[in-house]
């Protein structure tokens, strides 16, 4: 008897595997075949093989990657009907050697433990594999100090960015007077290339009320929230789902498996504010009005949500603690380096081989990750550095990539951990550019409150914008580290004072490269079009015409199927000589 | 649409369902912003009449609902066009030349700084992350996402939903 289990998360989705999935369901029924199981499950980490098909039966799993429907056909008719594995369109064996299996030997999975092998739709299978086994045994056998003890011990910090210990915070909720007491999931992943709580949500979303529930009895309360990204659809549907499933079999709702305790749970969908994932403006959020952040103290473990206790967790951080519980904190802390315990789920995304999700323990170095892992950077070019912690965090150059995953560590080059986007770019990547995309970000998302942050990042923006577009001063960056550190020393909350952060790293380990664009007029990377030439590759031109038809400047010349030529002086450098042709024939030096 | 014409759709065709849920949730805490929501998934953007609607049940005063709707990206005050073209600009899309897709989308579809076309065909959305990386770069037409995309395919992608208007248009 065969199962076949189809990644259906966002990325599996939007690679196509519905389609694949219907392809399947189809044969099956035409066939009339009984005894053959086709399933969905989450995110399978390999997001650069999407669509991903895992065959299994007695003699072993098959996970098959970049399926079409038409590939499903021949697995179908080969392997599921006449048992031959089809070899061509296997991503990874059981028993296959070589670099394909370092993506998973070198990770550990414990946020990640279920993602891939369960249906997140069904509780039964969570349970299968020890799901609620925590929570019984939190209530059954533990006080809630000691539940607080248990996470103190095993050393876990706040998964979502700053990295706070988590026992600590708990402690101060559970500290804090108060009869009415709230939880908070906080789902509102704004980072632009990061993905890891979506995955959770979407392969495990049970993992993370279990964290929820726990995190309940600790500090004692009774409700709770999971603040969740409208942009998330398909992650809420599983959570109402899961919700829904655990209520029926009493894992929430009011007495939960026989004893005094309580724990309802609501969904709140965010609208869209990058904001909003700091704490106190999640809050305002909750309660209905604009995302503003608020000045600490009073924390939210004392005035939270109308003014009660509350206590917000990122979704990785909750994911970990049913592990945490079934198999002791000295477990958890044994993995990792003396700053930082356990393991972080990174997205991986940009100029890489193996763009996914991967969990690794702390410790491990960038450059692991990178080759070893991931597989090293696209077409075997030059590794440039890794963007870490999104539009807060900062860009660690290649020349560091022995660097720890250790919150210290990270915190020394400048970066920060934070959530877990890493965006590795290459040689072709402008790293002025760079600072300057992520400073339109956190400008457009800054909420307006704090001047520094409000103004401040503005200004950085237009020096930044003045520097790709040519026209940059000799004095400015000068006036960008001023600027910066003016900010960060006095912007309210966490997004203000990290904005700078990209623009400060980049100038700190590229300096040369700011100095070329400014001095030289000269973008190094090729990439910042007012500053290279666009030029006409002869051999591969075959004088089509089209580019020069649609020349707005008309400096392309050329006869009929000969290579056309571009005119430097006339030309506006506008790029729309690129995006026309058909033979990738015009290229920028 | 005229500000009658929107009186009477709020007030004929989808009106049970916001009814409902307003006057369900008008007293509950937190309740403006889904709220806002789903009158946006009815409607496809929150229209004045909405907004002097929901604060004429829920006494929140217009200012603040307005003020509501202008903090998050994800409220519109205009309607969308028939199909809605999401363009992501999150870091791994930018990394690999999503503003390149941009000037495309804006050349194919003459958008001229505008995010509809004139004929109401086609808004034009940029995002900051669709959350599928690795097939970046990546657009998203109505439901269905296109990904490793090229100037070459996303230009094929385009004209394939104008012609079909097209013809759709000379059926009718």
């Amino acid at each position: 008897m065969y199962t076949i289990t189809i990644g259906t998360a966002t990325c599996g989705i939007s690679a196509g595997a519905d389609k694949v999935l219907n392809e399947f369901q189809l044969l099956i029924a035409e066939k009339g075949l009984k005894d053959i199981k086709l399933a969905e499950t989450g995110c399978m980490g390999m997001c650069y093989k999407e669509v991903l098909v895992e065959v299994k039966n007695g003699a072993g799993k098959f996970l098959y990657g970049d399926v079409t429907p038409e590939k499903a056909q021949r697995i179908f008719n080969e392997h599921i009907l006449h048992d031959k594995p089809v070899d061509e369109f296997l991503a990874l064996l059981d028993y296959q050697e070589g670099t394909e299996k370092n993506f998973l030997a070198k990770q550990k999975r414990i946020v990640l433990r279920n993602c891939g092998h369960i249906d997140p739709m069904s509780i039964d299978d969570y349970l299968a594999r020890d799901g609620y086994k925590a929570i019984k045994k939190v209530l059954t056998t533990m006080t809630p100090d000691e539940v607080i003890k248990a996470v103190t011990d095993s050393g876990i910090r706040g998964r979502g960015g700053a990295g706070f210990l988590t026992g600590v915070k708990w402690k101060f909720a559970a500290q804090s007077p108060g009869d009415i007491k709230y939880v908070v999931c906080n789902a509102d992943e704004g980072d632009p290339g990061a993905f890891m709580d979506r995955s959770v949500l979407e392969g495990d979303p049970n993992s993370v009320l279990e964290g929820m529930l726990i995190c309940g009895y600790a500090i004692g309360a009774s409700e709770g929230y999971i603040y969740c990204r409208a942009e998330y659809p398909r992650a809420i549907v599983r959570l109402v789902n899961a919700i829904g499933e655990a209520t029926k079999r009493g894992f929430l709702g009011d007495n939960i498996l026989g004893t005094n305790f309580s724990f309802h749970l609501k969904i709140k969908e965010g609208a869209g504010a990058f904001v909003c994932g700091e704490e106190t403006a999640l809050i305002a959020s909750i309660e209905g009005h604009r995302g503003t952040p608020r000045i600490r103290p009073p924390y939210p473990a004392v005035k939270g949500i109308w003014g009660k206790p509350t206590n917000i967790n990122n979704v990785e951080t909750l994911a970990n603690l049913p592990w945490i519980i079934l198999n002791g904190p000295e477990k958890f802390a044994a993995m990792g380096t003396d700053d930082s315990k356990g393991t972080k789920v990174f997205a991986m995304a940009g100029k890489i081989k193996r763009s996914g999700l991967v969990e690794v323990p702390m410790g491990i170095t960038i450059n692991e990750i990178i080759f070893d892992i991931c597989g090293g950077i696209v077409n075997d070019k030059k590794f440039k550095g890794v963007q870490m912690g999104g539009p807060s965090g900062g860009c660690i150059p290649a020349a560091l990539g022995n660097t720890q995953i250790d919150y210290q560590q990270i915190n020394k080059t400048g970066a920060i951990m934070g959530s877990g986007g890493m965006i590795v770019v290459d040689e072709s990547t402008c790293m002025v550019e760079l600072a300057r995309f992520f400073l339109e970000f956190t400008q457009k998302e800054s909420c307006g409150k704090c001047t520094s942050c409000r103004i401040g990042t503005l200004r950085m923006l237009e020096i930044l914008e003045r520097i790709v577009a040519g026209q940059g001063k000799d004095e400015d960056l000068d006036v960008l580290k001023e600027l910066g550190e003016q900010i960060k020393a006095t912007a309210q909350c966490g997004l203000g004072q990290t904005a700078p952060n990209p623009a400060l790293t980049t100038m700190n380990y590229f300096r040369e490269e700011y100095e070329e664009h400014i001095k030289n007029k000269r973008c190094p990377a090729h990439s910042c079009s007012s500053l290279v030439m666009y030029l006409v590759d002869a051999t591969k031109c075959t004088g089509c015409t089209l580019c020069a038809g649609n020349c707005p400047a008309g400096a392309i010349t050329g006869v009929k199927k000969k290579a056309h030529t571009v005119d430097q002086d006339k030309c506006i450098k506008c790029g729309k000589c690129i995006t026309t042709c058909n033979f990738d024939a015009i290229y920028k030096e | 649409m005229n500000v009658v014409e929107q009186t009477r759709e709020i007030t004929t065709i989808n009106f049970p369902k916001i009814n409902t849920e307003l006057w369900r949730y008008r007293d509950e805490p937190g309740r403006l912003i889904p709220l806002l929501q789903s009158a946006q998934e009815t409607y496809s953007y929150i229209s004045e009449t909405t907004i002097k609607y929901i604060s004429g049940v829920t006494r929140i005063p217009e200012s603040e609902i307005y003020s509501v709707i202008t903090f998050y990206k994800q409220f519109r005050l205009r309607p969308l066009g028939k199909h809605l073209i999401r363009l992501c600009d999150g870091t791994a899309c930018h990394v690999n030349n999503a503003k390149v897709l941009k000037e495309i989308v804006e050349d194919e579809l003459q958008l001229e700084g505008n995010d509809t076309t004139e004929d109401g065909l086609f808004t034009l959305e940029l995002v900051a992350c669709l959350g599928c990386c690795s097939l970046a770069p990546v657009i998203m037409v109505n439901d269905q996402t296109y990904g490793r995309l090229t100037p070459q395919k996303l230009r094929k992608t385009l004209r394939k939903y104008q012609k079909q208007e097209k013809t759709e248009a000379k059926t009718q």
